[in-house]
């Protein structure tokens, strides 16, 4: 055990002191840039502990890969007759899996050099990280308001009602209007904006008028959000006359957002237009809170409500107007995914961006552009893990089980600094968790 | 008669202590060089140093929470070797935080015997009744009035650190340590506790007394030793005068009076008629007050603390809603306006509490800095901040009220007390005021800044602006104040001139309105108290 000492001398709370490592030399001028790079990775910042999160989770995952195949474990009983057939044998096993969740998610080397040498088309080259790509779109808009939301101290686990409200809204906009694309588009997606938001201003209202704590709230709407996606998919005017199971009628191509890589039809690069507006959207969420006068209000009001209170700034304003856009980034979410790849609502048209955003927030460390690359790694899960379920025979469970085991040495960081020893990050104290809000 | 505990009965005597050479270092910050320090055998030794001095770290080692990088430590002339505060206390040494560490919820009994819980018959239960014994037993053996029974959380905050010494001495320790008990007690709270210490000294323990005040210290210690930048530079008798302590302390002269000239009050800039305000408990905080701050003067509040002060001033910001009564800014009324807007017709406020009103630990110096005013030119233009006016502001805010940071963008939290509090100060300040209100500008702030800190309130003055404050250090009050206005029980009692005498004030503070007391009341009084203060802290011990 390293010696405890805490970074700043004066600082009365002595009972916890962080560990630090032995105090480094006195370092006249600007350290070389090896001796940077060497404290960088051995430090518990944020981005150490989200890539060493996901390796760490890779390595439980290739234990789950071995424990999960019978042949493999077979030979486990005549280990030591032949330890390094069975080892190769694990590790083949292993490598599958992985190869295959790369090639689902990313790229896959050999179609790359067939597209160069004429064998297959580019399109089926790029249709991994386009599926990842895809499956990241709706969730980087959920992953924003959630990253939105908690800047003022709200943990808006309303994603999932948000986005099924302004999708619904984006679907009967799409489907009851007939409108030229460069008019029907921005309108479908205003009517997206509007209903999340009315689906994020209600907890926000009611957190500022009396206090209801938006964790409860959120939750609760989205169970009505939900069942309301139900019933009315159902009903006459929405529901799809030419089907018998319960869908709604498919949005009008002019409401659909178009593709950005390939041609309309085509089913190999579904990448759309929502990922160019998911990327827009990430660049004013980081614009609104860093440099916007509101965005200093979302962060006065999240850190301290009661200094941001005394400086004049009105606390329920901004959390009413916090859960109002974090309300209309997930709607957006919510259209994202119905008109982008769904085109029609289902009950699971949604599927479960809401909740994965809270995820992708987190794995972005609350960050807009942090949030971005966090759905982009989820996306990457999902899109590899459906290719690793199907060439590896590696059930799709375990990717999900690889999701989970990431986010949880995420929100437990001492966990991964006791791991690899890594030392205390000097502005560690002043970097928030998810814990605040509760 | 019920039988002592254990741990009572061993009583142990005074006991000296020795440091040798303790040395300590974070990173390149030595925060204890070389330290020696000899504690006599029943005496009360005060431990002098300005905020950041390295005090507390050096009672940290003391007591165990942190190991020293050199240097030993005797106890009765034998080594000790102390990994942490068990092996403190068993060594007999015990202390007293300056945040408490006690359970809010719990009583008294149940936070002395936390940690050393004695059980009693076969299923194990908490033996309470020993505990409240234990309690009643070392609260009358050294005049420590508790009653074990009372929920800490009620407590006034003089009585839960009574509670601190009470744990303490149960654990039966020879030598107490004190870590700047002082700095969250009232005048009066303050006078018991030296009290107590002097009990305690008399009981034969001996004591380390942390605190960088230096009336209080003339006041009790029978040795001073001054630290500065993690080293002794001095020991010191309680003879010596408060400005050679202070300047060794600071390493610099230090003017311990504030200069000003006469105050030229003007029209009134703040007028206060029949305020009623409650508290966060619903009772009546304020009662009835009327004042009047005119332009150009300092209009003192002198009261214990919880008689109102804070209600009063939390009305005028409008964070508090108003009962009933007027307040008005130059003859606007300020009765219904949000706080924006109060900051907005050109009020400056000094929140008492500066880590929870005042300011944003995780900001930087430069955010801090534009609290009320990011949304203005030229620290915005619409809804855009503007990052360059905001840090070539910050940095004459920095240098001008020489706030001692890192840089501009080191988050406030890493600053000591009294730049933080400068933080507050320079952002109050560096607009146009009408009206400064300061509530507790120097409440744990050290002396060098809190001699800035006056000279810029006196500033304020001579520039036009009224000021409001509102202090329970009654040295404060009395040095600034161009009036006087003793609050008590949510009513002004009396409003006096700053020459008027300690031992009345401190009667007024208790609620005695003499028949006299009023005399001298009614006329904005102008003289400079100056020179009379120093003549009253002379005698106020």
């Amino acid at each position: 055990m390293a010696d405890s000492t805490p970074t700043d001398p004066t600082a009365p709370e002595l009972n916890s002191p962080p560990p630090a490592a032995e105090p480094t030399a006195a370092k006249p001028g600007r350290p070389s840039w090896f001796r940077r790079f060497i404290e960088f990775v051995t430090t518990a910042n944020p981005f150490m502990v989200s890539v060493l999160s996901v390796f760490t989770a890779l390595v439980i995952g290739a234990i789950l890969i071995v424990l999960g195949n019978r042949e493999v474990l077979n030979e486990f009983s005549y280990f030591f007759a032949a330890p390094g057939s069975v080892l190769s044998d694990a590790w083949a096993a292993i490598w599958s899996a992985y190869s295959n969740l790369f090639k689902g998610a990313f790229f896959d080397p050999s179609q790359i050099s067939g597209a160069v040498s004429g064998n297959n088309s580019w399109a089926v080259a790029l249709r991994p990280i386009s599926e990842t790509l895809t499956y990241a779109t709706p969730l980087i808009f959920t992953g924003l308001s959630v990253t939105f939301a908690f800047r003022s101290g709200l943990f808006n686990i309303g994603g999932q009602g948000q986005a099924v409200i302004g999708g619904i809204l984006a679907a009967v906009l799409g489907f009851a209007l007939d409108l030229p694309a460069v008019l029907h588009i921005p309108l479908v997606l205003l009517g997206a904006i509007v209903g999340g938001g009315l689906w994020g201003f209600i907890p926000g209202i009611l957190k500022a008028k009396t206090g209801a704590h938006e964790v409860i709230v959120t939750i609760m709407l989205n169970y009505i959000a939900g069942n309301f996606l139900l019933w009315i998919i159902t009903q006459k005017g929405v529901h799809d006359p030419a089907r018998s199971d319960a869908i709604s009628k498919p949005v009008h191509d002019s409401a659909v957002l178009p593709k950005i890589f390939g041609p309309q039809d085509s089913t190999l690069l579904r990448t759309h237009l929502g990922l160019i507006l998911g990327l827009l959207a990430a660049a004013l969420v980081a614009w609104l809170i860093s440099r916007s006068t509101f965005g200093f209000e979302l962060r006065a009001v999240g850190l301290n409500p009661d200094a941001a209170k005394t400086a004049g700034m009105s606390v329920p304003r901004t959390y009413t107007m916090a859960m109002v856009i974090a309300g209309a980034l997930a709607g957006l979410g919510g259209a994202a995914q119905v008109l982008g790849t769904a085109h029609t609502l289902t009950a699971q048209v949604t599927g479960n961006i809401g909740f994965d955003g809270i995820t992708v927030a987190l794995l972005g460390r609350t960050k807009p552009w942090g949030t971005v690359l966090g759905a982009v790694v989820w996306g990457a899960f999902q899109a590899g893990g459906n290719q690793m379920q199907s060439f590896a025979g590696v059930t799709v469970d375990l990717a999900q089980v690889l999701q989970a085991v990431v986010v949880l040495f995420i929100v437990a960081p001492a966990l991964i600094k006791a791991i690899y020893h890594l030392r205390e990050d000097p502005k560690a104290r002043f970097v928030t968790t998810l814990a605040k809000g509760w | 008669m019920w039988r002592l505990p254990q741990r009572v009965r061993r009583e142990r005597c005074a006991l000296k202590l020795e440091l040798r050479g303790i040395t300590k270092s974070f990173g390149d910050l030595v925060a204890n060089d070389h330290i020696d320090l000899v504690v006599q055998p029943g005496e009360i030794h005060a431990l002098l140093g300005e905020n950041g001095a390295g005090k507390s770290t050096l009672m940290n080692v003391l007591y165990g929470l942190l190991q020293p990088d050199s240097g030993e430590i005797l106890v009765n002339d034998e080594k000790v070797v102390i990994n942490g505060p068990s092996d403190a206390i068993n060594a007999g040494i015990g202390m007293v935080h300056q945040h408490f560490m006690l359970v809010p919820v719990f009583t008294v009994a149940e936070n002395v015997m936390l940690g050393v819980e004695q059980t009693k018959g076969a299923a194990g239960t908490l033996d309470r009744a020993a505990a409240r014994t234990l309690v009643r037993e070392v609260s009358q053996r050294y005049r420590l009035p508790v009653d074990p029974d009372s929920v800490v959380e009620d407590l006034p905050v003089g009585v839960q650190q009574r509670v601190e010494i009470v744990k303490a001495l149960t654990r039966d320790v020879g030598l107490l340590i004190l870590d700047e008990p002082t700095a969250v007690l009232t005048p009066q709270e303050t006078d018991e506790l030296l009290d107590v210490m002097r009990g305690l000294k008399a009981a034969g323990k001996s004591i380390v007394f942390i605190t960088h005040k230096l009336k209080e210290v003339k006041a009790i210690a029978d040795t001073i030793t001054v630290v500065r930048r993690g080293k002794v530079v001095g020991e010191a008798l309680p003879t010596t005068s408060e400005d050679d302590l202070a300047s060794m302390m600071v390493g610099r002269a230090v003017k311990l009076r504030v200069d000003k000239e006469p105050a030229q009050p003007g029209a009134p800039v703040l007028t206060v008629t029949g305020l009623k305000v409650v508290d966060d408990r619903d009772h009546l905080a304020v009662d009835g007050v009327d004042l009047e701050v005119r332009a150009g003067e300092v209009l003192g509040i002198a009261g214990v603390q919880g008689n109102g002060q804070t209600e009063l001033v939390e009305a005028v910001m409008a964070l508090r809603p108003v009962l009933e009564g007027q307040i008005s800014l130059a003859g606007t009324g300020l009765i219904g306006r949000k706080t924006a807007a109060v900051l907005a017709a050109g009020v400056g406020y000094v929140p008492e509490d500066r880590s929870v009103d005042g300011l944003i630990k995780e900001f930087s110096v430069a955010e801090n800095l534009i609290l009320d005013t990011y949304h203005r030119a030229p620290n915005a233009s619409g809804f855009a901040l503007r990052p360059e006016a905001i840090t070539s502001g910050a940095r004459e805010r920095i240098e001008e009220f020489d706030i001692r940071t890192g840089s501009y963008q080191t988050p406030v939290g890493t600053l000591s007390g009294g730049n933080q509090q400068k933080v507050i100060v320079a952002r109050e300040m560096s607009r146009q005021l009408k009206l400064l209100i300061a509530a507790q500008p120097t409440r744990g702030v050290d002396v060098g800044s809190t001699e800035f800190i006056h000279a810029r309130v006196i500033q304020e003055r001579d520039a036009g602006a009224g000021v409001l404050l509102v202090s329970s250090e009654l040295d404060e009050v009395v040095a600034l104040a161009d009036r006087i206005a003793v609050m008590y029980r949510g009513k002004i009692l009396a409003t006096v001139p700053p020459d008027t005498p300690r031992e009345q004030l401190g009667l007024l503070m208790a609620g005695v309105v003499e028949g006299d007391a009023s005399a001298g009341a009614t006329t904005p009084a102008s003289e400079s108290s100056g020179a009379d203060r120093a003549d009253d802290s002379e005698g106020s011990n």
